[in-house]
């Protein structure tokens, strides 16, 4: 839809728009790949592309098929139907151990009999190295992830972030076009995961390798993917960059799986221009908050049930209203705060409308004395931007 | 006040107990058997001398020790009849320990791999013969391997053999009834090893480019070491000393130590040799006996 969001949203996206999907041949093409189990289809008719050096997330609730999906493409499972083509070679019916695929699997799955040495050796003694190429390979990899004079250790002998740490050279080890993350840090603490998102950003642009992660943690996923799928009922509902996932949700599921958001429900007004002052507005009737003008769409809307979403942090509040001429304050509404949940960062509030609906705004916290501060109870106009929008159909 | 103990009293109670057991059941009796051992053979009630007896007062006591001697041991060594006795168990224990592995090992891989329902089906399936008696089932190969018997009548009916094969009394029925009686015993132990295997540690094998039998002999095997080390002790001791199954199945010609400890006890009525034939044993069992509780011992602490 929102096809130059889209693009700003890119563009703003700076660190992470190097991983641009680039034109030509995809690396990975997953072409209309089914897979059921039983009756149940974990895998529907899904297709998807993935470029050369993308930081690829698979985000989705638990049993939307994510797993099943990257399984497939390790080659732990075979698909129904579809083809799997890496660089252009369709490896759908390839086992696994002939595979230029590696997994990193969620719970590691090292081999608690070999040492950390050994363990990283594994796949390289099997794609028959010759020894001084192993020793130095593993040195390389043991140095990469910082395992140094570790290599001796069983794997109970090593913490929850080194035990991470081997999985990771061991599915390095063997240069991987293609490397899987299945919930890699999902057995981190937070502290140690949030670092370890980062050095794991890193590791991927240095060495310039491709990686696909699942994922059931969106904040995860934002802060790593330069794409992510989001997936529900063995489809995928939106592939997007985070920003865009964020910001142009394209379905009310999307926008309320990503983050937090407020929706109000409505009907498209047919005298659609009651602010002709204002160019491409689209003026939407609702119940709970009577008329809400919204910036118009880039693609026609095709029905007449809309929903309007808007993030909390993009609901501003104010004691009065701001001035009646501010058209980044044309959407207003009147109602008491109910709640207010201090977040460090930034503070929470619920406002409950005169219509009885509930708004959520959020505030950053930006001054130590904050003057904007509202307590429970009192009277506040929430307002917002109609570019703050986004429109949905029902 | 004694200081707070985090063992109440029946914890502490519990905790002995084992110990207790043992003090009362094994480590008494084998004292027993151990003075017996030292004793000479009498024609007396009981077999042997000196007896203790505490009515007689301590110097008598103190006199009886003094009779006290390795005799007995020294006749063991000295008498090819017991080395060989020895050596014949421990070899037919290793033989047969070797075949239960060979054969339970695919028996419990494949338990291992099946549907959860039906590991409880199979595991039943291995455990039912121990409804019957022991002696019933061995008795039972006496009659199928017999001169007349099953496997012969099945033989000629199907004109595989033309005269009835001598099957009993020989080490292949010895072996078979080993076989036959102890396979739960390696069985149980390698399968509870082989089902706890995480099956991600195979995916990630494959995944590392190894091929499904590449990956068994890196990763399966060297896995379940434990459960071999555990079913084949659980076996190969008892098989040194067994006594039923070589004194129905096997011929007579070579004796297991448990047949000869029997015919000293019961037959020669000597049972200070019995006993030493017994303790000798016993030290011999004692390495791998050693061997599994360390085994079990570092299992529990990687728990």
């Amino acid at each position: 839809m929102t096809e130059d969001i889209a693009k700003t949203a890119r563009e703003a996206d700076s660190p992470q728009s190097i991983a641009q999907p680039a034109a030509g041949t995809p690396l990975l093409r997953i072409d209309a790949v089914i897979k059921t189990f039983g009756q149940f289809r974990a895998v529907d008719a899904l297709s998807l592309d993935i470029h050369a050096g993308e930081f690829f997330a698979l985000l989705g609730p638990s049993g939307c098929g994510k797993t099943t999906l990257l399984r497939m493409l390790a080659g732990f499972e075979a698909p129904d139907a579809g083809r799997i083509l890496l660089d252009g070679k369709d490896i759908a019916q390839v086992p696994p151990h002939q595979r230029p695929v590696n997994m990193m699997f969620q719970n590691y799955a090292l081999f608690p009999h070999l040492n950390v040495r050994d363990n990283i050796a594994f796949g390289l003694k099997r794609a028959g190295m010759s020894k001084s190429d192993i020793n130095a390979r593993v040195s390389e990899m043991v140095a990469l992830v910082k395992l140094d004079g570790l290599e001796k250790r069983k794997p109970d002998q090593l913490s929850g972030g080194q035990r991470q740490r081997v999985a990771l050279a061991r599915s390095l080890a063997r240069r991987p076009r293609l490397l899987l993350l299945d919930e890699p840090l999902a057995a981190l603490d937070k502290k140690l995961r949030e670092s370890t998102q980062l050095e794991l950003m890193e590791l991927q642009r240095r060495l310039g390798l491709t990686f696909i992660i699942v994922t059931h943690d969106q904040q995860e996923a934002m802060t790593m993917a330069s794409r992510i799928g989001v997936m529900d009922a063995g489809r995928l509902e939106q592939v997007a960059t985070p920003r865009e996932l964020y910001e142009a949700p394209r379905s009310r599921w999307i926008a309320e799986f990503v983050g937090d958001i407020n929706l109000i429900v409505g009907k498209l007004e047919t005298n659609g221009e009651a602010y002709p002052a204002i160019a491409r507005r689209i003026a939407i009737a609702t119940s709970e908050a009577g008329t809400v003008y919204v910036a118009q769409p880039r693609e026609p809307l095709t029905k007449t049930e809309l929903c309007v979403a808007i993030r909390p942090e993009k609901v501003r509040l104010s004691r009065r209203a701001p001035a009646s001429d501010d058209v980044r304050a044309i959407n207003r509404l009147e109602g008491v705060v109910t709640d207010v949940s201090y977040l460090g960062g930034m503070t929470s509030y619920k406002v409950k409308l005169d219509s009885g609906a509930v708004l959520r705004s959020s505030m950053a916290n930006t001054a130590r004395l904050d003057l904007d501060a509202y307590s429970a109870n009192q009277r506040v106009v929430a307002w917002f931007s109609p570019e703050d929008c986004v429109v949905l159909e029902q | 006040m004694s200081a707070p103990s985090i063992f109440t009293r029946p914890a502490r109670l519990a905790a002995i107990a084992p110990y207790l057991w043992m003090a009362l059941f094994f480590l008494v009796p084998f004292l027993f058997v151990l003075k017996i051992s030292l004793s000479q053979t009498a024609i007396a009630q009981p077999p042997y001398t000196p007896v203790f007896d505490v009515a007689e007062g301590w110097e008598a006591i103190e006199t009886a020790f003094a009779t006290l001697s390795f005799d007995n041991f020294r006749l063991l060594v000295s008498d090819d009849l017991y080395v060989l006795s020895y050596l014949r168990s421990l070899t037919v224990a290793a033989i047969s320990t070797s075949i239960l592995l060979v054969i339970g090992y695919p028996i419990a891989y494949g338990m291992a791999r099946l549907p959860k329902r039906w590991q409880a089906i199979a595991m039943m399936l291995v455990i039912v013969p121990f409804w019957t008696s022991f002696l019933i089932r061995i008795y039972a190969w006496i009659n199928i391997l017999q001169h007349d018997g099953l496997l012969n009548q099945i033989l000629l009916a199907l004109h595989l053999v033309s005269t009835p094969v001598v099957w009993l009394s020989t080490d292949g029925a010895m072996y078979l009834g080993i076989v036959y009686s102890y396979l739960p015993f390696i069985v149980l132990p390698l399968y509870a090893t082989l089902s706890k295997m995480d099956p991600a540690l195979l995916e990630a094998a494959n995944d590392l480019g190894a091929s499904p039998r590449q990956a068994f002999w890196r990763v399966t095997f060297p896995l379940s070491l434990p459960g071999i080390g555990a079913g084949a002790l659980l076996c190969f001791i008892p098989i040194v000393g067994e006594f039923v199954i070589p004194d129905l199945l096997a011929g007579s010609d070579a004796l297991m130590i448990g047949q000869t400890l029997w015919l000293e006890f019961f037959t020669n009525k000597d049972w200070p040799v019995a006993s030493a034939t017994a303790v000798v044993l016993l030290l011999l069992l004692l390495a791998p006996l050693l061997l599994y509780d360390r085994l079990q011992r570092r299992q529990l602490e990687r728990a």
